[in-house]
């Protein structure tokens, strides 16, 4: 199949790992990722603005692109899948909404129907590709692995989506396919705070703490996250989470697809692992020594 | 009658009615928005909700204020700003309320209106998030971050020094915004909108202001409850 890439900002660079892991396990599952051309930012935020046309139109722009091209899209940033999802849902449904935003649209003569499906990768993996020809595919196994499956709030909500909702399993199955064992993690779809790390710190630390705690509390090697922001904040924020609350840990937090890229045997440089802030555990390493074809 | 300066019960003041006014002119806009009408008041979503302890008033103590005509009070409220979007509450509301993008009208409502909250470094944010954008297209997150410590706080841009270190020893920092090649037609887009988002009025709900309580919103309509 053949998809229309939106990154997103996030994985421009801050978040390289998971740019460069989503396209190389596309590519090798037989996939292709055609990136929209000159995608805008999907105006997260705006939804703040005070009337809500400019926050519409600025992501339909994507979704008339991605129409264009006759492709879905595919959006690996939490974030920007539900900004662009929802968008997509009030177009459908509030007609003068979309009435509004083709005018804004035709200004640079683009126009929107309503057609593009917004996807996410593991939706994609898991329910198109399917586990099975992914297992296929497998050169390594997860053997031993402990793996606390976090999957942030935004990915499964508000609507009824492509996974439960409030405790959505895609992961657990696929991780667990892999020889891995997944953790009892029950915070796996507890909020991390998102961007009120930037405006309410305090808040936002200690939501990130609890959810280091609970994966170590049930002895995982690693968390895995579908999202750059719950990533960053995961990651970016261990050491100040560890010098205020007195803790110890040294969590690596690992993309889901940098994961399972290492179970397709590809390469650490190509999966961007080189971009940890915390060194993957040995457990994995060892995994990533054996290499069976 | 007029000079009376105490409100009794069923009374609103002026500021009130041109509060619900522009709120509810919001909740028209969000699909099945009209559920606000059916909260039962259980808390669920006060129990559901990560940052609820942060909050001066919970999600539940929301909708009652707005039901009680007590818009001001949610304006001035730390809640609005601390609700993390996260849809905790929404996915769990018995009624199938949407208070998630209840609170993003109610933020949208105090902006309007010029409401500084306590916590208004989320204005701040938003401000500097929007300008970015208009500017390059796409969000430069050092540019963003940065600017936004500059007008809040230097202490903690300082303490921001060893992330910033990490993500350059990881070539993760980029340190100029790049604007997109698109970018004059996404302006042309925007100012489009933002001409359109000012001729808007839509038809409020309908609602009496002369009371307050559970008629506010007019009888209630046991509509099937559609999708989900
Ligand atoms: S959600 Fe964030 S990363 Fe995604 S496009 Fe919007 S601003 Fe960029
Ligand atoms: S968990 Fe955090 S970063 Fe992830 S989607 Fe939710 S708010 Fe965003
Ligand atoms: S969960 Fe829904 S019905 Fe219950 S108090 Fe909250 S908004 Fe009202
Ligand atoms: S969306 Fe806001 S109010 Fe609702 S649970 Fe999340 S943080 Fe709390």
């Amino acid at each position: 199949m053949k998809y229309a890439y939106y990154p997103g900002c996030s994985l421009e660079k801050t978040q390289r790992g998971y740019d460069q892991s989503v396209r190389e396990i596309f590519k090798i599952l037989g996939q292709e990722l055609i990136e929209i051309e000159d995608w805008n930012c999907c105006g997260a935020t705006m939804y703040m603005s005070v009337k809500e046309t400019v926050s519409l139109a600025v992501s339909a722009r994507n979704l008339a692109i991605a129409e264009k091209m006759g492709l879905d899209i595919v959006a690996p940033c939490s974030s920007c899948f539900t900004v662009l999802a929802k968008t997509n849902r009030i177009l459908n449904q509030v007609p003068e909404m979309h009435q509004n935003v083709n005018e804004a649209l035709s200004e640079s003569g683009l126009s929107y129907s309503g057609k593009t499906r917004v996807r996410h990768p593991l939706d994609i993996l898991v329910n198109d590709i399917g586990i099975e020809s992914i297992i296929h595919k497998t050169k390594r196994s997860l053997n031993g692995l402990k793996v606390a499956p976090y999957y942030g709030c935004q990915i499964v909500r508000p609507e009824k989506g492509f996974d439960d909702r409030e405790n959505p399993v895609l992961m657990d199955k696929l991780f667990n396919k892999c020889g891995a064992e997944i953790v009892y993690y029950p915070m796996k779809v507890r909020c991390c705070g998102g961007m009120l790390m930037t405006t309410f710190e305090d808040t936002a630390l200690k939501l990130n703490k609890e959810l280091l705690e609970c994966a170590q509390k049930h002895q995982a090697d690693i968390i895995v996250t579908t999202c750059p922001l719950c990533h960053m904040n995961l990651e970016g924020y261990q050491d100040r989470i560890n010098e205020i609350y007195n803790t110890k840990f040294n969590m690596p937090i690992l993309y889901f697809t940098q994961l399972l890229g290492i179970v397709l045997g590809l390469p650490e440089s190509s999966l961007g692992l080189d971009s940890s802030f915390i060194p993957m555990p040995q457990k994995l390493k060892s995994i990533m020594e054996v290499q069976y074809v | 009658m007029d000079n009376l300066n105490f409100q009794s019960a069923g009374y609103m003041s002026k500021k009130e009615v041109e509060l619900r006014r522009i709120f509810l002119e919001q909740v028209n806009y969000i699909p099945a928005g009209e559920r606000i009408k059916r909260c039962i008041q259980c808390g669920t979503c006060t129990g559901s909700c990560p940052v609820s302890y942060a909050m001066d008033i919970s999600p539940r103590q929301l909708i009652a204020l707005f039901r009680a005509g007590e818009m001001e009070t949610i304006m001035k409220s730390r809640t609005i700003w601390i609700c993390a979007s996260c849809y905790a509450c929404t996915t769990r509301c018995p009624s199938g309320i949407k208070i998630t993008d209840i609170i993003y009208a109610l933020k949208r409502t105090a902006m309007e209106k010029n409401y500084i909250s306590q916590a208004n470094q989320v204005q701040i944010l938003a401000n500097l998030f929007v300008n970015n954008l208009m500017k390059y297209g796409r969000l430069h997150e050092g540019t963003l971050i940065r600017n936004y410590y500059l007008k809040t706080s230097l202490w903690k841009l300082f303490k921001l020094i060893p992330l910033a270190k990490k993500l350059y020893q990881t070539k993760r920092l980029s340190l100029f915004p790049k604007r997109i090649n698109a970018y004059h037609s996404l302006s042309k887009i925007i100012k489009k909108a933002q001409e359109i988002d000012l001729r808007i009025t839509a038809p409020p709900l309908e609602y009496s202001p002369e009371y307050v309580g559970y008629r506010t919103l007019g009888e209630m309509k046991l509509e099937q409850r559609k999708g989900e």
